[in-house]
This record gives C-alpha cells, structure tokens and sequence, in this order.
C-alpha cells in the first residue's frame, strides 16, 4: 500500500507529457532510421516537425512527396513538392577505360585506400571501387559491377537518403533530379587535373576543354578548375553537350538511342 | 649484456645485402624534380620561377612556418617548371624541375674533402645555419632539424643521441656513411653538442654492425664526452622512444617529446649533413640512399642529389629485376610501396627496396586466435588486435581511448600476427581519423 503511494507520487511527479502528434507523425514515416532527414532517426524527425510547427527544410527523402503529404495532413500544414532524386556516380573510370598501374592489397575500404594512393588506375579522384558506398547503403539499392570495377545504382530501390554521398571519401557521388521519366544528363568525372595528365590516367576523364559550356543553349554548364558541371535546375535534356564532349565523360542516362550511330566512347561502359 | 629496451620487439631477418658496397657518388641527372613537401610540417615555397638560372646550392625554396625548412638547388641549370609531379604516394604535389647544364656551385661553398676541424660558428650561428641549410632529420621522417636544436623556455637538455641503429632490414645507408665519414661525423656531433649545450653524446649503433662500433670507439677517444653503446639487435630500437629507453633508461611520457626527459635525438646521417653545413657551409643537396633486394643483381649506396628520379637508381643496379613483385620507399617495414619509377629521391627517402612476387605477397587472412603476440611484441605497450578491431569497425572512441595515437606504426604486430590479419592497416586508419577528430575538437 505504501509502495504504491509513492509509486503514485513519483508517477505524478514526473510524468512527460508529450505532443501525441509525434506519435501520429511517426506512424506515417518509413522508419528506416536511416539519417537521410539530417536526424539521427525517424522519431528524431517527427519531434523535429512537431516543435517547428512547420515543414520547412524538413523532408524525409526516403517517403518522399507521399510520405511529406501524410504528414502534413496530421500536422494541418501545406507541403511543398520536392523533385525526387536519384543517387550518381560521377566517374567511368572502370578497368577498361583506365587500367590498373598498381595492385593494391590492403584493406577493403575506401577511406584507407584514399589517405595511402590515388588508386589502381592513377586517378586521384576517381573511384577506388573498394565499396564503402555498398557498404553505408541501407536499401539494397547499391552493388560493384565486376566487370567494371565501379559502383551501380539501382534506380528502383534508391531512395535518395545521401548515405552513400558522406561514405564516399572523394566525393564521387552526387543526389541529382531523377528527371521527366528517369532522364537525366551529368558529367560522369569528379577529376580536376589538368587536360593532358587526366587523360592519360582515364580515357573517359572531363579535359576541362569547354566544348560543352558553349554547346549549351540553357547555361546550365560551368568549368571550373578543369572540370565541367552540370546545373541540374537549369539543365533542359536538349542533349547538344552530350555529343560535343570529345572523351565521352557526359553521360546521357534512360534517353532513347539516337538515330545517328556515334556513340561516344564510355558509353557502353555504364549501365545505370 | 647489451642495452636495448624492455617492452616488445621483433626480430626480422636481417637481409643487409649492401654492408660492404661503399657509397658510390652519383652524377645529378640532366632534369631534377625537387618537391616542395619533404619534410614534415608545411611545404616550402618556391623563391625561383620558369627560366631562373639557379647554381648548386642555391636557394630555391623558402621554410615559411615554424616547422618547415628551405630547399636548396641540387644541381646548376635553369628552371624549367613549377609544376606538379607524382610523389612516393602517388600522388601530385609541388614541384620544382631544374634542368641541369653544368656542375657550377654556389660561392661560399667548400667542395674540398679536407676535414675542417675547428668549430667557429656559435651556439646561435650553428642554429642559423641548421636552419638556413634545410637539414632535416634523414631517418626517414624529415623533421626539420633547426626545430629540435631550439630547447623550448624552462627545459633542459642533458643528453645528445645519435641515432646510429638502423634497424630495418636491408638498410645500410647510415653503416656505410659510420664507416667512411667517421671522422666527420664526430664532428658533427660536437656542434650538435655545442647548439645544445650539453656535454653528453651517446651513439648507439645495433649489434649487427660491428666494425662501425669499433671504428667509431676508437674515434670517438678523441672527443671528450662521447661515448659510443652497442645496442641489442631488435626491432624497432632505432625508434626515438626506445633509443632512449635502451640508452638512458629514461620512458618519454605518452604524447610528449623526448626534451621532456632531457634529450635530443638526432640521426647519424642527419648529424654528417650538420657538420657539411657547418663546416663547409654546404646546403643539404644529396644524401646517401641504398638500393636493394633480393634479386637485384648489385646491392648498392648512392649518395645522390636530392630530386633525382629512382629510375636513375635502379638502372645503376642493373635495372629492375625480372619477377618483381613491390617497390618499397624505406625499409620492409615501414616503408611505403610507390607505383612508378618516375618518382624522385627527396630529403626523406633512405632506401629503396625491390621484393619479389613471393616476398611481396600478403599471406591469407585469417580470424584473431585470441594468440595476444601482438600484444607481446608491441614496443609501446598497446593491445593492437583491440585497435585493429576498432579500426575495421570504424569505432574510432575505442582507438582513442585505447591510445591509438601513440602507435609509431613499426609494423611489428602485423609482422608477428600468426592470422596474418591488416593490424597496422586498421590501425593506419584508425590515427588518420582520431588525429582528424582531435584536430577538429581543439579548434
């Protein structure tokens, strides 16, 4: 009886009265807990919302627009459509386009192999195919071809969380558009070196050559330190870049085959 | 018995091929790449452009920072290019190429052989030119030199040990400069002495070599205040911290230098640069390099102009042998493999060792057998399978706390590991990323 007095006082004492809309918002979240939101993990997020009353710079890449619908049904707000994204691999360096100079032996992981050589095949801010990509994605949605040594995305299971991106150590990997049906155009390289040294290293390398900036009707290119980017916001698909690039380092990714048979060289080399 | 110190060690096949090949001067190349990171701390900036005319000796490139130090021309020419070259890791940093069209020094310098003996110089000129000259500490990890001689406020130096032991296999550049330099290298000593104001100076010289102890004994009766000590042959004796165990008997607190306890260490060769600097006011441009392995068909010591590439090298030797498996800069085991021949001989490189295919393959890994002979034989006392561990499993609180930063990366719990399991490979990763989170909580 006196024990369940004090359990009583102690009960009243310090209870935690808690918004019972996070409950409902975590309900409507995927919980993967998988960091994409920036939030350790889905409940994070949801307290995260419900302190801000509002969903601004909070979205949940994972559930995407649907998920950020049913939350804001709960909450009584609007939410703002984002363009679902898609994770990339920014270098073609495979094993045919840029042969391996050394043999590397130790550890598998990517991070190690970055602080000791710039890779097998000479680039240094190519892929170093040892995987810490596949290793950090949580949805099954990454794997390293065989025959190319390099990593490839699974479009379907990709949910864009970003997890990838801070695993790899040379910044190969971009989240970008998904596009009108899948389509999307990006200079497949990350190399800065100049023109010369990085094609020697990779046949597929971005020269820094500018053909491409000018080609571009829509200024959606930039060069900078030997290296072309493309704006995705500012980027209208037209495709003339694809087909000034003189190495073959823009890609052109779910378009349909061209009718002219000139299919720049690292083209064959990627199946995204 | 002989001295050496208490706490682990191992003790790898020796393999000192080159000990009887005496150090062969070699002609600079017509086009030299000097890089502008030899040493440790930050890299050094380029005083000369495209098109210089520059002399032996010359400077060509300016220590900034406190822990930085100059570059001198190591052949007469012109300036060809600031550009950047692959290093031993591969990859590209600074360069200054120089190509070469004569043999015309710069004034001042004395290129006689004649042993100057006097001392002049005074304990703040001697630090002046240390640090004008560029001498860094040629043991491999080119810390600069001026650096160690200034005696931070409030501490004293009581000892000077000279690092003599060389005890990675293969390596013989510094026995073969003891043998030939003896006499120069006592004096080197004592300026070393007088910078220091100490009236102490130990060589240590490992067991392996015993004509270099005899030979610098006898010289070393000549000198007040030096004494030579031969030390137990183990690995690794030559570092800093078990040197000074195995000399004094004196342990360097963790994550502290060795002034701490009243010493200074310097390396044999680096003490041969001091007294050229010194006494013949002659910048650190050449050092004495040993190309060896198993299979190749001359085993040599060069001395060699900094910025010479180690295709020169190797084609001296007979080229590279056929079935080789790994090119190493330094010894087997702490030395790096490197991809192309192309890269240079800079301030740092002691060696270059070519194995085999059967000496450079890893052995198969297998899981810890809980064997704890790694613990045995680390010589700083850490448990590296824990390390390993925490490397491959990215917990970089466990490395921390586990004192991972005081691992000195000799190799020898990979070495010893009947698994053959990546220790120091995890335990590489594990201080790149510690050091990074250290760095990032003091700012």
């Amino acid at each position: 009886m006196i024990f369940a007095a004090i359990i009583f006082g102690v009960e009243k004492k310090f209870m935690v009265v808690e918004d019972p809309r996070i409950d409902l918002v975590v309900e409507k979240l995927p919980g993967a807990n998988c960091g994409g939101c920036g939030f350790a993990g889905c409940r994070n997020f949801a307290e995260a919302i419900v302190k801000n009353e509002s969903l601004e710079g909070l979205f949940c890449p994972v559930g995407g627009n649907a998920t950020t619908a049913d939350v804001a049904a709960v909450m009584g707000l609007t939410a703002a459509e984002k363009a679902p994204q898609v994770a990339v691999i920014r270098c073609q360096g495979s094993f045919a386009n840029s042969p391996a100079k050394s043999n590397y032996e130790g550890v598998s992981s990517c991070a190690f192999a970055h602080a000791l050589f710039p890779g097998a095949g000479g680039c240094p801010n190519g892929c170093l195919g040892l995987g810490d990509c596949v290793v950090s994605c949580a949805f099954d949605a990454m794997y390293i071809d065989s025959v190319t040594g390099l990593p490839v995305v699974i479009e379907e299971n990709c949910t864009s969380c970003g997890a990838c991106v801070k695993a790899c150590p040379r910044a190969i990997i971009e989240l970008r558009n998904k596009g009108p049906k899948s389509k999307r155009i990006f200079v497949s390289c990350v190399n800065t070196e100049k023109g010369a040294i990085a094609k020697k290293n990779c046949v597929v390398a971005c020269i820094g050559c500018g053909k491409c900036v000018k080609a571009c009707p829509h200024d959606s290119i930039t060069l900078e330190n030997n290296l072309a980017y493309i704006n995705f916001e500012k980027c209208k698909l037209c495709r003339k870049c694809v087909t000034e690039c003189p190495t073959g380092a823009i890609l052109e990714i779910n378009f349909p085959a061209r009718k002219i048979e000139s299919a720049p060289a690292g083209e064959d080399q990627i199946t995204q | 018995m002989l001295k050496t110190f208490k706490m682990g060690g191992v003790h790898p096949e020796e393999c000192k091929l080159s000990e009887h090949s005496a150090i062969e001067i070699i002609e600079a190349p017509d086009t030299v790449y000097v890089m502008l990171n030899q040493n440790l701390g930050a890299p050094s900036v380029p005083v000369v452009s495209k098109g210089d005319k520059v002399k032996i000796g010359q400077l060509i490139a300016k220590g900034e920072a406190f822990i930085s130090a100059s570059i001198h021309s190591p052949v007469s020419g012109t300036v060809d290019k600031v550009d950047a070259w692959a290093d031993a890791s591969g990859y590209r940093k600074p360069v200054i190429i120089i190509k070469k069209d004569g043999e015309e020094w710069n004034e001042g310098i004395d290129t006689s052989k004649d042993l100057v003996k006097e001392i002049k110089a005074s304990k703040a000129e001697i630090i002046d030119i240390v640090k004008n000259s560029g001498i860094v500490g040629l043991g491999g990890a080119a810390f600069p030199t001026h650096v160690k001689l200034m005696v931070p406020q409030g501490k004293k130096a009581e000892y000077l040990i000279i690092n003599a032991v060389e005890c990675e296999p293969y390596l013989t550049a510094d026995h073969r400069l003891m043998l030939e330099k003896g006499e120069e290298i006592m004096i080197g000593v004592q300026i070393l002495m007088k910078a220091l104001e100490v009236n102490k100076a130990i060589i240590g010289i490992e067991n392996n070599k015993p004509d270099a102890i005899e030979l610098l004994s006898k010289l070393a009766q000549k000198y007040s205040g030096i004494s030579v000590i031969a030390l137990k042959l183990k690995y690794p004796q030559g570092a800093e911290k078990q040197l000074i165990k195995a000399a004094i008997n004196r342990e360097v607190p963790s994550g502290k230098l060795p002034i701490e306890v009243g010493c200074v260490v310097q390396n044999v060769g680096t003490t041969f640069a001091v007294y050229e600097a010194v006494q013949k006011n002659k910048p650190l441009i050449e050092r004495v390099v040993t190309v060896t392995g198993k299979k190749v068909s001359k085993p040599s010591n060069f001395m060699v102009r900094i910025g010479t590439p180690v295709s020169v090298l190797l084609d001296k030797c007979g080229g590279i042998p056929e079935g080789t498996g790994k090119m190493i800069n330094g010894g087997p085991m702490m030395g790096k493999a490197f991809a192309s021949t192309d890269i240079s001989v800079t301030k740092g490189t002691s060696g270059i060792l070519l194995m085999d295919e059967k000496e450079a393959k890893r052995v198969k890994e297998y899981n810890c057998i809980r064997c704890a002979r790694c613990t045995t034989v680390c010589p700083m006392g850490l448990e590296p399978f824990l390390l390993g561990l925490a490397g491959e499993n990215q917990n970089w609180e466990i490395a921390e706390n586990n004192r991972v930063m005081d691992c000195m990366e000799c190799g020898s719990c990979q070495f010893t590991c009947p698994s053959g399991r990546p220790l120091l490979d995890n335990i590489r990763l594990g201080k790149n990323k510690v050091g990074q989170i250290i760095r990032k909580r003091n700012n």
